[in-house]
């Protein structure tokens, strides 16, 4: 159960990542950070505001926003200056952003671990076959089919869907077509952004929100989308609930080698179908 | 004042220099043809004047309003369509959506829009295929939806980079004629081609490319009976 929640908040980072990945050809190792960052503001949020009902939620859709305009202003001031260099510079940069991100945390919120209470309504448990799962965790799971209906929606239903898809095979082409493809860059980046946030903010009531909880996502995340391929949405989803349901029932079997099972599995996808479960080989 | 005019350009590719001094215009309603020899500078020019390869020198206007520098679709908001010679459909996009991705959303454009009906009415193949993703289509149906994708964005002037070319003959002939229906609908069509036989009943004006430079021009009517033209510049 809880390693289902777990598949649900790696879902959201990665596959924002992977969306990001698909239109701008960025791996943005930042991406942890956006989860962390949308952590800490909902433990600032659910403090601030006034102790009502409400406030939870509230501060549940102001976090992941937060976070999106992050990662809409990160976008336009610096990764529009390194679309056209080489990888490696790309690697450096999201890097590097890491490293301002947390120090950045650090100076804001402190070297104390944070932690968020959940909303009273959801702070009992409830009893499903004779076993207790935290009301909360029912939450998260519910969300995760309306969240991945609503993508489907947005990428299969929507022109703006449509429009990330042809920017996913040829951007060029796009702009050719009148397409304002450097705004669409921004928008896409800060939707991925919001769905990293918006796995920091639910995940915030259920983990310590910590320093340290960036590195964490983006290992998990990154093996997640490498699993899925890279820009495939769908493969995401399922490597998301895979390596979620892994990491749980592995710690729980064999606690030490969960990880490495993990790398495992990853380094056998990548010898059988270099470009991920659901992938497109790269022309 | 004309509708296209394209003075004195120099194109390269990083360092190597492609188009040489290049000039040609194009009157509003005409279709005039870019012919040349692989590797003549056809699709370079094309490319330039759509700002995906933007001249270093010279240049480009539209209307009298110099277009050089501007990001590729700022240029096609302009007015000017691209038909891209190597097809180029979003093949994980179905036939419907690569006509809505390319459909105007700025501007009013024109007085009769082109909408989905208008070019299913024209391309009657696509509406069989609306549903089906453009990659599974034929060559031939695929260079009709590139064709119908630009038209979504209502262009004045619509440039074509060798819309016949792998195409079988038949399909070839199709497309002469939905293309003559354009031009007699009044677009203004800019055609690069190798096929003479294609465009010569088209075209009203012709210019030779080589090596990068213009080195004939004149109407198609002399193009035509001016045999030794043909030999020195198109003939393999
Ligand atoms: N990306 C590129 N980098 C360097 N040189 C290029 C590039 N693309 C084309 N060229 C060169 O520019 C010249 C003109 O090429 P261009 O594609 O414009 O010719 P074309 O007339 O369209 O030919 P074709 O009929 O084969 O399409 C050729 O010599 C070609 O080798
Ligand atoms: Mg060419």
């Amino acid at each position: 159960m809880s390693g289902l929640s777990v598949g649900m908040f790696l879902f959201l980072v990665s596959v924002g990542m992977s969306l990001i990945f698909g239109v701008t050809r960025i791996v943005n190792l930042a991406h942890g950070s956006f989860y962390m960052v949308g952590a800490y503001l909902m433990v600032t949020l659910v403090e601030v505001l006034p102790d009502r009902p409400w406030a939870f939620w509230l501060a549940l859709v102001a976090a992941p926003l937060g976070v999106a305009v992050l990662g809409g202003a990160i976008e336009v001031g610096l990764l529009r200056l390194i679309y056209h260099r080489d990888p490696l510079m790309q690697l450096i940069l999201t890097f590097g952003l890491i490293l301002v991100i947390s120090t950045l945390v650090l100076l804001v919120w402190g070297p104390d671990n944070k932690s968020v209470s959940r909303p009273d309504a959801l702070a009992g448990s409830v009893l499903i076959f004779g076993q207790r799962f935290p009301s909360y965790y029912l939450l998260v799971l519910g969300l995760a089919p309306v969240v991945a209906v609503g993508l489907w929606l947005i990428f299969y239903r929507t022109r703006w869907g449509m429009l990330i898809r042809a920017a996913t095979v040829d951007r060029e082409m796009l702009g050719a077509l009148g397409v304002n493809v450097a705004a669409l860059y921004t928008q896409v980046f800060a939707f991925g952004s919001w769905l990293a946030g918006l796995g920091g903010a639910l995940a915030a009531p259920t983990v310590a929100v910590a320093l340290g909880m960036d590195g964490d996502v983006l290992t998990t995340a990154f093996v997640v989308v490498v699993i899925g391929g890279l820009g495939s949405f769908a493969g995401s989803f399922i490597s998301a609930l895979l390596v979620g349901l892994l990491q749980s029932f592995g710690i729980l079997v064999f606690p030490a080698v969960s990880i490495v099972l993990l790398f495992a599995i990853m380094a056998v996808v990548l010898i059988v179908r270099p470009w991920g479960l659901l992938g497109r080989p790269e022309e | 004042m004309a509708l296209l005019e394209v003075s004195h350009i120099d194109t390269y590719y990083v360092d190597s220099h492609i188009l040489f001094d290049l000039s040609l215009t194009v009157e509003a309603g005409e279709v005039v043809c870019l012919l040349g020899r692989n590797g003549a500078g056809k699709t370079t020019t094309v490319r330039s004047i759509v700002g995906l390869t933007p001249p270093r020198d010279g240049a480009i206007t539209l209307r009298g309003r110099d277009i050089v520098g501007l990001p590729p679709f700022r240029i096609a908001r302009l007015g000017i369509g691209f038909v891209p010679e190597d097809r180029r459909v979003f093949p994980n996009l179905t036939v419907h959506e690569n006509l809505e991705v390319a459909r105007r959303t700025w501007g009013n454009g024109s007085a009769s829009p082109w909408t989905e009906e208008r070019v299913f009415d024209l391309f009657p193949i696509l509406r069989e295929r609306r549903r089906q993703a453009g990659g599974t289509l034929s060559g031939g149906e695929q260079q009709m939806l590139t064709i119908a994708r630009t038209l979504m964005g209502n262009p004045e002037i619509l440039l074509l980079d060798e819309p016949s070319e792998g195409l079988a003959p038949i399909v070839v002939e199709t497309l002469r004629e939905q293309l003559e229906r354009l031009k007699a609908s009044g677009l203004t069509l800019v055609l690069a081609e190798q096929n003479v036989r294609f465009v010569s009943d088209l075209g009203d004006r012709v210019y030779i490319l080589e090596k990068g430079m213009v080195r004939y021009q004149g109407s198609m009517a002399r193009f035509l009976a001016d045999d030794e033209v043909r030999q020195t510049y198109l003939a393999v």
